[in-house]
Order: C-alpha cells, then sequence, then structure tokens
C-alpha cells in the first residue's frame, strides 16, 4: 500500500500543478454566472435551468478531467522513460498501475468537491432550502462513476499506442454508453432473434454508467435515493472498475518495456 | 549474469546470446558495444523489464522479477526526462518512499545527495526548469537515494557539455571511492579508459574481449578506441602496428 500511496501522490501533485482542473472550474463558473445573470422570459423557475445546465458543465467537465488525466499516466511514463528509474526500484507494474488509478480517482473527487461546491453557492443563493444529503449523495455516486471512467481510460492507455487515439476512444465509449446505453434493452426488446440476444448481452456488458446520474432528482429538488440502492450502485462501481483494473494489469505485466 | 544460448527460429532475432559476466564489489565495469551490440537489452534483463528467453539474471542471489532484487540497486537510464512539475527534492522523496526509507533518515540522505549532484541551490526549483546537465545529476541523484550496493549506469554523460561530463565523471569516481560497484555503459572510450576497472565488450549479443583495460590494450597492442574497432570488425579502420611496437 506504501508504493500505491506513494505513486498517487505524484499522480495528484500533477493534477494541481497543471492547468486543466482551474481552467475546466474556471470556464465551468463563468458560463454559469453569465446564465444566471440573465433573466429569461422572466421566468420564476429560470433557477432550474441553470441548475441543469451547471450540472452538465460539471459531468462534462469531470469526463474530461478524468479520461485525460488517467488516459495520459503510463504513456507519459513510457515517453519520458521514467518508467524505467520507477520500476528498476522494488515496486511491482500492479503497484504502479494501482497508484496511478488511486491517484487519478482521488484527483478527480477533489476537483468534484470543488465544482459541486460552487453549484452548492449558486443554487443556494438562488433556492431557500440546501439539500446537502441530496448534494452529497450526487457527488458520492459521481465520483464512483468516476472509479469506472478512470479504469476503463487506464485499461485504454495500454491497448492503443497513442494516447490521444485513447482519448478519444476513451470519450466516445463513454459518451455512448451515458447517451444510449441505458436504452439498449429497450431497443433489444422489438428486435429479432439473434440481433435481440446479442444487443440484450452487449447491454449487460456495458458499465451501467447511468445509474450514477441523479442530477434530475438534483435540479427538480426531489429526495435523495435510499440507502438499499446508492450502496448498490457504489458496489457496482467498485466491481466493474475493480475488472477493468485487473485486465490493465494483466496487459501491464505481459508488456515489454524497451 | 547468465543467459545460456538457446535455439529459436530463424525469423527471431537474437539480442544477446550465451552472455556470462562476474562483476566484482567495489568495481566499476565498463559495458561496451557499437549500437545494436545488446548493452541496452542486457541491462533491461538485468533490471527485470524483459524477461530473458532463456535463463536467469540474478542480482545479490535473488532473481531480477522479484522486486526485493531491486532493494540494493540504483540505476540511471538513458535519456530520461523526469517528472517535470517535480522539484529534486520532492523527486527524491518519492523514490525514497518506494525504499520505505524513515522519513528522518530520508531528508538526511535528500540533504547528502543533493550536495553531491550540486542540485542544492536548485532543490526547490521545478524539474521543467532545468538544464540538460542538471537533469543528468537529478538523475543520477535518484538512483543514489537507496544508498545502493549495485548502480547500473547507462551512457550516463550522454548529450552532455564537457562541464556536465566532468561533473557526472567526477562522482561517479566518488561514488567509486565509497566502494560501490558500477556497472557502466557509455560509447565514449576515453571516458571509460579513465574511469573503469574492467571492461567488456560485446557485439552481435555476444561477449567478444573481457579483461581490464591494461590488459585488453596489451593483448591488441593498440589504444582502446582500436581494439574496440577490431573487435567489431571495423580492423581496415585500425592502422596497421609493426611487430615490437607497443602502445
Amino acid at each position: 500500500m506504501n508504493n500505491v500511496l506513494a505513486v498517487s501522490s505524484v499522480v495528484m501533485r500533477e493534477m494541481y500543478r497543471r492547468k486543466d482542473f482551474y481552467v475546466l472550474l474556471i470556464l465551468t463558473v463563468l458560463i454559469t454566472l453569465i446564465l444566471g445573470s440573465v433573466n429569461l422570459f422572466n421566468d420564476s423557475n429560470i433557477v432550474r435551468y441553470l441548475k441543469e445546465i451547471c450540472l452538465l458543465l460539471i459531468w462534462v467537465s469531470s469526463l474530461v478531467i478524468a479520461i485525460t488525466t488517467a488516459a495520459r499516466q503510463i504513456p507519459a511514463e513510457r515517453e519520458s522513460r521514467t518508467i524505467f528509474p520507477l520500476l528498476a526500484k522494488p515496486i511491482s507494474r500492479t503497484e504502479v498501475l494501482l497508484g496511478k488509478f488511486l491517484g487519478c480517482w482521488l484527483a478527480s473527487g477533489i476537483a468534484l468537491l470543488c465544482f459541486y461546491l460552487f453549484f452548492g453557492i449558486i443554487s443556494a443563493a438562488r433556492e431557500s432550502g440546501w439539500p446537502l444529503g441530496s448534494y452529497l449523495q450526487a457527488v458520492t455516486l459521481h465520483w464512483f462513476m468516476l472509479a469506472i471512467v478512470i479504469a476503463i481510460a487506464l485499461l485504454g492507455s495500454l491497448v492503443f499506442a497513442a494516447p490521444s487515439s485513447n482519448n478519444t476512444i476513451c470519450f466516445i465509449v463513454i459518451a455512448g454508453v451515458l447517451l444510449i446505453g441505458r436504452h439498449l434493452h429497450k431497443v433489444a426488446v422489438g428486435m429479432e432473434q439473434p440481433s435481440r440476444g446479442i444487443l440484450t448481452v452487449i447491454y449487460f456488458l456495458l458499465p451501467q454508467l447511468g445509474w450514477f446520474d441523479v442530477r434530475e432528482r438534483i435540479t427538480h429538488n426531489w429526495p435523495p435515493l435510499e440507502a438499499g440502492p446508492f450502496l448498490l450502485a457504489l458496489a457496482y462501481a467498485l466491481v466493474m472498475a475493480s475488472v477493468f483494473l485487473f485486465a490493465a494489469s494483466w496487459i501491464f505485466n505481459r508488456k515489454r518495456l524497451q | 549474469m547468465e543467459y545460456p544460448s538457446r535455439e529459436l527460429g530463424s525469423k527471431t532475432k537474437v539480442a544477446v546470446d550465451g552472455l556470462s559476466l562476474d562483476v566484482q564489489q567495489g568495481q566499476i565495469f565498463g559495458f561496451l558495444g557499437p549500437n545494436g551490440a545488446g548493452k541496452t537489452t542486457t541491462m533491461n534483463v538485468l533490471l527485470g523489464f524483459v524477461e530473458p528467453t532463456a535463463g536467469s539474471a540474478t542480482l545479490f542471489g535473488v532473481n531480477v522479477t522479484d522486486k526485493a532484487a531491486r532493494q540494493r540497486l540504483g540505476y540511471l537510464p538513458e535519456l530520461t526526462y523526469y517528472y517535470k512539475f517535480l522539484t529534486p527534492e520532492e523527486l527524491l522523496r518519492f523514490y525514497g518512499k518506494l525504499f520505505r526509507i524513515p522519513r528522518a533518515v530520508l531528508e538526511k540522505r535528500i540533504d547528502e545527495i543533493l550536495r553531491m549532484v550540486e542540485l542544492q541551490d536548485a532543490r526547490k526549483r521545478q524539474i521543467k526548469t532545468f538544464s540538460k546537465g542538471m537533469q543528468q545529476r537529478a538523475g543520477l541523484a535518484q538512483a543514489l537515494i537507496n544508498d545502493p550496493n549495485l548502480l547500473v549506469l547507462d551512457e550516463p554523460t550522454s548529450g552532455l557539455d564537457p562541464i556536465g561530463r566532468m561533473k557526472v565523471r567526477e562522482i561517479i569516481q566518488r561514488l567509486k571511492n565509497e566502494g560501490k560497484t558500477i556497472l557502466f555503459s557509455s560509447h565514449e572510450l576515453g571516458e571509460v579508459e579513465t574511469i573503469c576497472d574492467r571492461v567488456c565488450i560485446i557485439h552481435q549479443g555476444t561477449l567478444r574481449e573481457v579483461g581490464t583495460v591494461h590488459e585488453l590494450v596489451s593483448r591488441h597492442r593498440c589504444n582502446l578506441e582500436q581494439v574496440f574497432l577490431r573487435v567489431v570488425g571495423y580492423e581496415g579502420a585500425v592502422p596497421h602496428r609493426p611487430e615490437g611496437v607497443t602502445v
């Protein structure tokens, strides 16, 4: 665990010394504040739209931070050749990978806290209530969803040669899963066999990232999820992230480093 | 290290074949060969980055694939660009943690090493602001963080200016005086001649010569550069020396 924590601390240091996170946070703040300052159509429910847009920006920003940070970790080590002095130390490749994962996940978590803190301030300024429980649940679900995304990006970085292609493929896959993944089984019902069976299998194999999206609940001030489904979703995220990390570790341990 | 030769398919290029070397404690051992001779492959096997197709490599009696084998090893790879967002102090702290060096000991060790490689004034500066020579010295510092018994240096002066080379050479000499065993790969034969106790020349993956610089020079009756050229098959480039003339 000592080695994993040491590697993760370097990843976190990298994130707060790079500009990506600050740029995305400032952009989210600016866009939300500009939209918040405009009172379109004198609509009293405008705060809902504002919350919706702010949450969308947070989701996009968090995916950008998580995918780009995770996807560059191993390729950057190989490109700058720091992987060699690192692996010449008493550390295993699996520990390096787990350290990278933990660092990216914790860094993304800190970024999420900053984003949601801003969201909380904006919604508190426009609404009377401050449903802290719902917000904490949303951040936690979002953060655990990012664990799956980071594990996928790390796996991709070991499969695809170029970090740019890995970034693109990860964005397409994650966006595809989030946008249409949850509707696949509904589409499958209306199809003939064997397409129906194939699509159903794909539906169950894909990580169900939509389960972690509680933006509607936040926007409309609905009560938080019950403990059962909430904990089940967190456990699911850990299992899925472990599966992708196991695959990444298997590949990394067999990779020739020259 | 011992890699017995093994029959492979005709399409397989054998990088290193049947190479066995003994490096004595406290020696600086020069590892010479032209580009593609198998020096880096040998080092990669020795460090556990590449598994040999046959044979095994052990460090201090432990198989190199076991991470414990690297506990007493320091490695400086060729042309490495260390984490540019870290300062040398943070870099050394990170690598020191991997060796589980207690905090107080680690801080003391960082001070000593940064002084040795003359980076104490730049200890709070990010590595991205460093010159190539400074980066190489930061690299040497990371190789020394665990006070290793064996140092593997892959072309440590490659790409450095004369002052940078001299500084790195001085550090290597100091490490030798401290009793460290150093496996040293370089194309700078003058440097090898100055620093190394023993050298070996490998070509096309096989060991061609091994001995002290004096032994090789006496055996071939020419200087080390000419010995090297002769061993790797560029004999035409070596001026003919009449019988009885010694160098």
